[in-house]
């Protein structure tokens, strides 16, 4: 077994015994997010990097969690394969895009093609997991259909290292699209949605979409003659491809300009961005300081003001939850809807399970469960 | 397909059916492996009192002749008689069914149509069956949304019936959709012909909400793409009826493609055909469908459809492909060629729909073509990576010399799901013992190849000794850590899917990975 897995184990098992905390890092760009604990020492999963095993016509690679993610898609793309879902790989505090391939599957986040194409957990096949007592552990595997006993690997897809440090991860891999091209149109958001969920419902080769500020722009990808034909019914302005690409990789990575003013906002503490995961067809909603639509209208961002207390109430009403990206007042109660009680106490107990000494810090989307 | 009077009343055509006992020929019921707390059993008059306060008599059954019918799912050999069986008409009789038992300590098995293959839904000795089957209502179909809300047991077709109106299907299409319903579907995380490109169950189902051990309610998943907390659904989908029980599930709907075609490639060697598979996915396509069927496989069918099928060819391919008539036309063209190129020594390429229906006749009636062949057969369900079809089919010819037994073999190719189906005869001493050992062998031999048991059919009672060889004593015990999470008596549906450790030492097979053992430096005997 590798040294540098049988160290980090190790690492683990001593903390249990001493009864100390660890926080799991990769490329460090999820730390807003994550919420970090300044005191924890870090379990550095940096350390264990590589692609272990890549067979393109299996589509599958095998991939050491502290891999960056840029490197992962790099070797893909000579292979003409990608990650579909566009997870966003976050610039670090030097502007490199830093985003790791375990800190990709222990955050859960995926970009522009998500409501198309599915997200991380539809594509983690396999991992080897280490869990709060120091045990390797490896759930699921190489191969695309696998009904062999609880499907823990995609349990952590999201899971922010409470169940353990993801170490490998086994992922689908698809074709990189024959064709792709952006169409832009003025609209406003009512219309926006609508046309979303009638474009939705045919057969059409949407693949990502965006409504900022009175604008709609869409992704097409697939076959050549079906992006073709798309854009002769759909009409819309064509973006050139390269604008049109850097447009969404800057999407996807949140450098564009509604993050960065979002952001800013945020940092001077007047007001907060929120994330609303919501049913696409949730109507439009009462106006904030700024909304920024994915996903067909299944993920909205808002910019509210920092003591608005509606937001997480106006999407838990629509049937979807909120969580406060940045900004706001305090870390306390109110930045994330809560879980249900019986789901909560599920939640505890396979803390419990996983990790009985509470040795890993999970990221502040799971830390409910401490509470 | 061997007569099963069980069956009689639910069993579907198209659905294969495993050997039953002989006549004064116990049932045999595989040793529970042993998740079972420990506590007295409840007997038959106790419970019955007891939900006869909850449900309607009407809906509770215990004689004898009322519970037969439920002995066993599609897995026949596996037998066993319920205390009781339920059948509940509404949310609130489930969660009072559900809480009585728990406060009596009684095991639940829930259960849809019963066509399972790998017994997860055998009923238990000293427990209740649950069966969904009076859960059979589309809710709503909501054509803006894409998403189909449907009860538990309605029935997988029944949902692309539904939703056709609009233009839409549920994607998901197991040989048995005529009669699985969606609450099997979610135990199963089962698959089908097009999973390659439309996902398996996991893929195509938003929310599940159902009820916990002890009645609560429970929601998983959401309307939205994702929900806070961990994806508790990802677990709950291909539970196989352990961790929750499900009464109603939130399904997408997928754009009917306007059109799909299909391509019959014949192949002189079977490692041709392997290789085309490895092709057509390395030349960047992804098939709608990708299925195999070998020489022994297709003469049965051809028998059964009549559907012209080459009977010279070692193997066959389908090859599918569905979207707009452009993109069908252009990616057709990209298969024909990378197909010729990796050695078809035949292409037929369907020219409508009736003719695409007719490839597909004998792929889709592969197990009672397969019934006529043999008095009994035992089908297997392992993954393994595409590249070593070939490698798996030619170690199976090897099998069958050295266990004296036939063996067709129809794959979902582009998953690498493979269904070796084992022909017996189970009046002959000896055989059945042989087509178990058989099996076993593939099964390991398949997670050897980096592979798993069980690609869609389940673990249920019948793979339990073979999870020992894919999974470790630590990966199990997590894996039963899981389990009491959800369920701390350890009341739904206990003894299947995970083994014992206890089980496992006395199966004495190794945990093997990858073809190596685990810490192969120490010793060992």
């Amino acid at each position: 077994m590798n040294d540098t897995l049988i160290g980090l184990a190790e690492r683990v098992r001593q903390a249990a015994a001493a009864k100390a905390i660890l926080r799991i890092r990769g490329g460090s760009t999820k730390q807003a997010m994550a919420g970090v604990i300044s005191d924890a020492a870090t379990l550095d999963m940096r350390a264990y990097s590589g692609i272990v095993d890549y067979a393109p016509s299996e589509l599958v690679v095998t991939a050491r969690a502290g891999t960056p993610l840029v490197e992962l898609e790099r070797v893909l793309a000579e292979r003409g394969q990608c990650l579909p879902f566009d997870p966003p790989r976050f610039a670090d505090a030097d502007g490199r895009l830093a985003g790791t391939v375990g800190g990709m599957v222990a955050s859960g986040l995926a970009g522009p093609g998500r409501a198309a194409v599915g997200g991380v957990r539809d594509y983690v096949l396999g991992v080897l997991l280490l869990n709060g007592r120091g045990d390797l552990m490896h759930f699921g595997g190489q191969v695309m259909k696998n009904v062999a006993g609880y499907d823990v690997a995609r349990l952590t897809a999201g899971s922010w290292g409470a169940l353990g440090a993801i170490c490998e991860v086994s992922l689908k891999v698809l074709p990189m699209p024959v064709a792709t091209t952006t169409l832009r149109f003025d609209m406003r958001q009512a219309e926006a949605l609508e046309s979303l969920h009638a474009w939705a419902g045919q057969p059409l080769p949407l693949n990502a979409s965006v409504w900022w500020r009175e604008t709609l722009a869409i992704r097409l990808r697939g076959a050549q003659a079906a992006v073709e034909s798309a854009v002769r019914r759909l009409g819309g302005e064509v973006i050139p491809p390269d604008i049109g690409g850097a447009f969404w990789e800057g999407l996807r990575d949140q450098r564009d300009e509604f993050f960065i003013e979002a952001r800013a906002a945020a940092q001077r503490e007047n007001s907060a961005l929120w994330r609303l995961s919501l049913p696409p067809t949730t109507p439009v909603l009462p106006s904030f300081l700024d909304t920024l639509i994915e996903w067909g209208g299944a993920q909205r961002w808002i910019v509210a003001p920092a003591e608005d207390t509606l937001v997480m109430h106006r999407a838990e009403r629509a049937g979807g939850s909120a969580f406060r990206v940045s900004g706001g007042v305090g870390d306390g109660a109110g930045y994330a809807t809560p879980l249900a009680p019986a789901l909560l106490a599920i939640h505890r107990r396979l803390r419990d399970s996983f990790d009985p000494h509470r040795v890993f810090v999970p990221g502040r989307p799971m830390r409910f469960q401490d509470s | 397909m061997p007569a099963d009077p069980g069956w009689a009343s639910s069993a579907p055509p198209g659905v294969p059916v495993s050997l039953p006992p002989r006549p004064g020929e116990p049932p045999r019921a595989p040793d529970a492996s042993v998740p079972e707390p420990v506590r007295p059993a409840v007997g038959q008059q106790a419970l019955v009192d007891a939900l006869r306060d909850v449900v309607p008599a009407h809906a509770l059954l215990w004689r004898g002749e009322e519970t037969t019918p439920y002995e066993c799912d599609g897995l026949t050999a596996y037998r066993e008689r319920p205390l009781a069986v339920a059948l509940p008409e509404t949310e609130e009789q489930v969660a009072a069914i559900l809480a009585a038992c728990h406060r009596l300590g009684v095991p639940v098995v829930a259960r849809g149509a019963g066509t399972g293959l790998s017994g997860g839904a055998m009923p238990h000795a000293q427990g209740l069956t649950l069966s969904l089957a009076k859960f059979n209502r589309i809710v709503k179909i909501d054509a803006r949304a894409r998403t189909a809300t449907v009860q538990s047991g309605v029935r997988n077709l029944a949902i692309s019936e539904a939703a056709a109106p609009h233009g839409f299907y549920y994607a998901p299409d197991p040989s048995s959709q005529i009669a699985c319903t969606i609450g099997g579907n979610v135990a199963e995380n089962s698959g089908g012909v097009h999973c390659l490109k439309y996902g398996l169950t996991l893929h195509n189902v938003l929310q599940v909400r159902g009820f916990l051990a002890d009645g609560s309610p429970a929601t998983f998943g959401s309307l939205a793409l994702d929900a806070p907390g961990l994806d508790l659904m990802s677990v709950v989908v291909g539970s196989e009826g352990m961790l929750a029980v499900v009464v109603e599930v939130v399904v997408k709907l997928t754009p009917r493609p306007q059109v799909a075609r299909c391509i019959m490639a014949s192949f002189s060697d079977v490692r041709h055909a392997g290789d085309a598979v490895a092709a057509i996915i390395a030349d960047g396509l992804i098939p709608a469908g990708l299925e195999m069927m070998d020489k022994p496989m297709t003469a049965a069918v051809e028998a059964f459809v009549h559907a012209g099928y080459d009977l010279d060819a070692a193997a066959i391919l389908l090859c599918e492909s569905d979207g707009t008539p452009e993109e069908v036309d252009e990616e057709i063209a990209r298969m024909e060629q990378v197909l010729l190129r990796a050695g078809a020594t035949r292409l037929e390429t369907s020219a409508n729909e009736a003719q695409r229906l007719k490839f597909w006749s004998g792929r889709k009636n592969a197990f009672p073509a397969s019934g006529r062949l043999s008095p009994d057969y035992m089908c297997m369900d392992s993954t393994i990576p595409r590249a070593r079809l070939a490698d798996m089919l030619l170690a199976i010819a090897d099998m069958e010399r050295k266990f004296g037994l036939r063996c067709c073999n129809v794959f979902h190719a582009g998953d690498g799901n493979l269904h070796p189906l084992i022909l017996f005869d189970a009046n002959q001493p000896g055989e059945l013992h042989r087509a178990e050992a058989f099996g076993a062998e593939i099964l390991e031999l398949s997670v050897a190849m980096g592979g798993t048991i069980s690609g869609e059919h389940g673990v249920g009672a019948e793979k339990l000794n073979s999870m020992c060889v894919q999974f470790s004593d630590a990966e199990r015990a997590q894996m039963l850590a899981l389990k009491t999470a959800f369920d701390p008596q350890g009341l739904l549906n206990p003894g299947k899917v995970i083994p014992t450790l206890h089980r496992c030492a006395e199966y004495g097979r190794m945990h093997v990975k990858r073809g190596a053992l685990a810490f192969p430096e120490l010793e060992r005997f």
